[in-house]
């Protein structure tokens, strides 16, 4: 049924029809809204029946999923940011035990500084703890790819993460077609884990492995991971077949046919991206965005297929590897390699910064009229004037002190104004 | 695309009335997305909501930065913050206050606007009278849906009695409904006194 709601609330409710058996969470800005719901729907028997372990901390909430996954229990848990971080032990112990858990990533900046806002550093830390990592660009999408995260969480024995932007998503009120019960159930059969705790047949899960089997056990790992490759666009067909409505698969085009540029994104940022897209096609420029819908596994032949030939790749990734440069932008100069294509790597939306179709159109221009080198990375926005004072300051002091606090200092309290 | 904007302190609702707005303008069959800047939440602090309203999917995220209308829920905010930054000439403005715009020195300023598309209304006092608590938000989306034709009172009010349910909604009901009869008052009074525009 269509409703006009909140992002968390959507999710919870969806997660609520996947019918979980234990969920283990601990609550941290911006996936707090999801838990709680979730906590109250298991209060009032609305999922049932429903183990709710609120623990001590995320490292405790994966943990505990681990071990009810490995007694065959649908499980779930969200976090984000420092929460994910605090889990990344548990996350390897999941993903490298085969243990289909799903996740919500209410993405979330990693500090220091400190930050609660919006960007991608919390999931992208992770792309390599051997979790699938699925992107929502709205939360229509976020509520469908829970649903479809759970068959291809079970269907692989791995576990999936669901990413969806803090605030700009979790936060947003609009309209979502929730699914029926019936329509969740038809979609999703009950799990049939493929290893299982059982006091009644004891075996053990979780064998110490050394040099004689450690490789073989992790490449059988990555070779389940890219058989995701082959499954997310059959479970994406399936669900349009059951839901009526096209949502998740591992990238999606948009006016690519015959576009000369391409901007390649993750998550809400799309939106935004396609609406500057529509402003410049009517100026007569072939632009069009690729959006990548699956992150890990990588999708090299899909983002190929759909890049080659077209002279200019821009990614715009809300992160970045220090000291390296893009993140998505190498995964997709990867995917380019021997092609002509000419790729820019741009970082926006850090910390919550809003990526804004003025600054979004700005920097398309820049790039068609060839102001713009692709051999570094760009930071959208960047406060050029802010960074040559604090590197002035480095320069002119003998302790010049933090760069945060200086900077603040620098630029005076901003009120709350449109950003 | 119809795009409001809303100004008040942490505590004032700012965030519950664009959710409540967008679900209003759900109920009369449009596409609406609502979202908040969130800082760390501190009671008293600036806050700012968003509301888009249009008639097709809404795809952009980005704060709206150059609104159709402007929501004050606070007016000591007048001298903190940029509150009517990119509100065109044709723009809507009510703000939460017991006086008039001269008698908070605005005269000026509001003069570059359309005299029948900006109010002041005595919100805080209106929601200490029918809620018993100086919460202005439904209030103003009331006095809203009497300034502006985007939005019914009828769909605010029952976004206000799903949101809250019982003898709570039937309080934010009344104080929306008075709040808009306030301003299509005041807006009556304003177009009979004008010089040709009544007995003709």
């Amino acid at each position: 049924m269509l409703e006009q709601l909140e992002g968390s609330q959507a999710v919870a409710r969806g997660v609520g029809m996947c019918r979980p058996e234990v969920i283990a969470a601990y609550p941290i800005s911006p996936q707090t809204h999801i838990v709680e719901k979730l906590s109250d729907m298991v209060r009032t028997g609305e999922i049932d029946p429903c183990e709710y372990l609120m623990v001590e901390s995320e490292f405790a909430a994966m943990s505990a999923c681990i071990g009810a996954s490995a007694t065959g229990a649908r499980t779930y848990t969200a976090t984000a940011s420092q929460g994910l971080l605090f889990m990344a032990e548990a996350l390897y112990n999941a993903s490298g035990l085969g243990l289909p858990i799903v996740m919500t990533l209410a993405n979330r900046a990693i500090g220091a500084p400190i930050n609660i806002w919006n960007d991608h550093s919390d999931s992208m830390s992770q792309r390599d703890s051997g979790w699938i990592q699925l992107f929502a660009e709205t939360n229509q999408e976020a509520v469908d790819l829970h649903i479809q995260a759970y068959r291809l969480a079970e269907e692989l024995s791995l576990p999936v993460m669901v990413c969806m932007d803090g605030f700009i998503l979790t936060h947003a009120f609009e309209q979502v077609d929730l699914p029926g019960q019936e329509q969740v159930d038809s979609f999703l059969p009950p799990f049939e884990p493929r290893q299982m705790l059982d006091p009644a047949d004891p075996m053990t899960i979780g064998a110490m492995v050394g040099p004689e089997a450690f490789t073989e056990v992790k490449y059988l790992m990555h070779a389940r991971q890219l058989q995701a490759l082959d499954e997310i666009p059959q479970i994406a067909a399936d669900f349009t077949e059951t839901f009526g409505r096209e949502s998740g698969g591992l990238v999606r085009g948009y006016q690519l046919e015959d576009a000369e540029t391409v901007v390649v994104a993750l998550g809400s940022v799309l939106g935004t991206i396609e609406d500057v897209i529509d402003d410049l096609r009517e100026q007569g420029v072939k632009i069009g965005a690729l959006a990548i819908r699956c992150f890990r596994p990588w999708p090299i032949d899909e983002v190929r297929e759909a890049l080659q030939g077209k002279d200019r790749v821009i990614v715009i990734e809300k992160a970045f590897a220090v000291g390296a440069g893009g993140i998505v932008g190498q995964d997709v100069r990867l995917a380019l390699s021997g092609c002509e294509s000419t790729v820019y790597d741009v970082v926006a939306g850090l910390g919550g910064r809003p990526i804004t179709r003025k600054s979004l159109g700005k920097l398309f221009d820049d790039v068609l009229e060839g102001r713009m080198k692709p051999d570094r990375l760009h930071f959208l926005d960047l406060k050029k004037d802010v960074v040559e004072r604090e590197i002035n300051r480095l320069e002119n002091g003998k302790s010049p002190g933090p760069h945060a606090e200086n900077i603040l200092r620098d630029i005076g309290t901003v009120a709350s104004d449109s950003h | 695309m119809f795009q409001v904007r809303i100004h008040g302190r942490g505590g004032q609702g700012v965030v519950t009335a664009s959710e409540l707005l967008s679900v209003a303008a759900f109920d009369e069959g449009r596409h609406a997305q609502a979202f908040p800047t969130f800082g760390s939440e501190r009671t008293g602090a600036p806050v700012v909501s968003f509301c888009r309203i249009d008639d097709k999917p809404i795809r952009s995220r980005e704060p709206v930065s150059h609104p159709d209308a402007v929501i004050i829920q606070d007016p000591t905010l007048l001298h903190q913050v940029d509150l009517f930054g990119g509100l065109d000439p044709d723009g809507y403005i009510l703000l939460n206050s017991e006086r008039g715009f001269d008698e908070l020195g605005m005269e000026e300023f509001i003069a570059g606007f359309r005299p029948e598309r900006v109010r002041t209304i005595p919100a805080t006092a209106m929601a200490r009278e029918h809620l018993g608590r100086p919460m202005p938000n439904s209030v103003l989306l009331g006095g809203f849906a009497g300034l502006c034709d985007m939005i019914e009172l009828d769909a605010v009010t029952q976004a206000l009695r799903d949101r809250f349910p019982g003898k709570l909604g039937d309080m934010n009901t009344t104080a929306a409904t008075v709040a808009c009869e306030y301003v299509q008052a005041s807006l009556a009074e304003a177009s009979s006194s004008r010089p040709g525009s009544v007995h003709a």
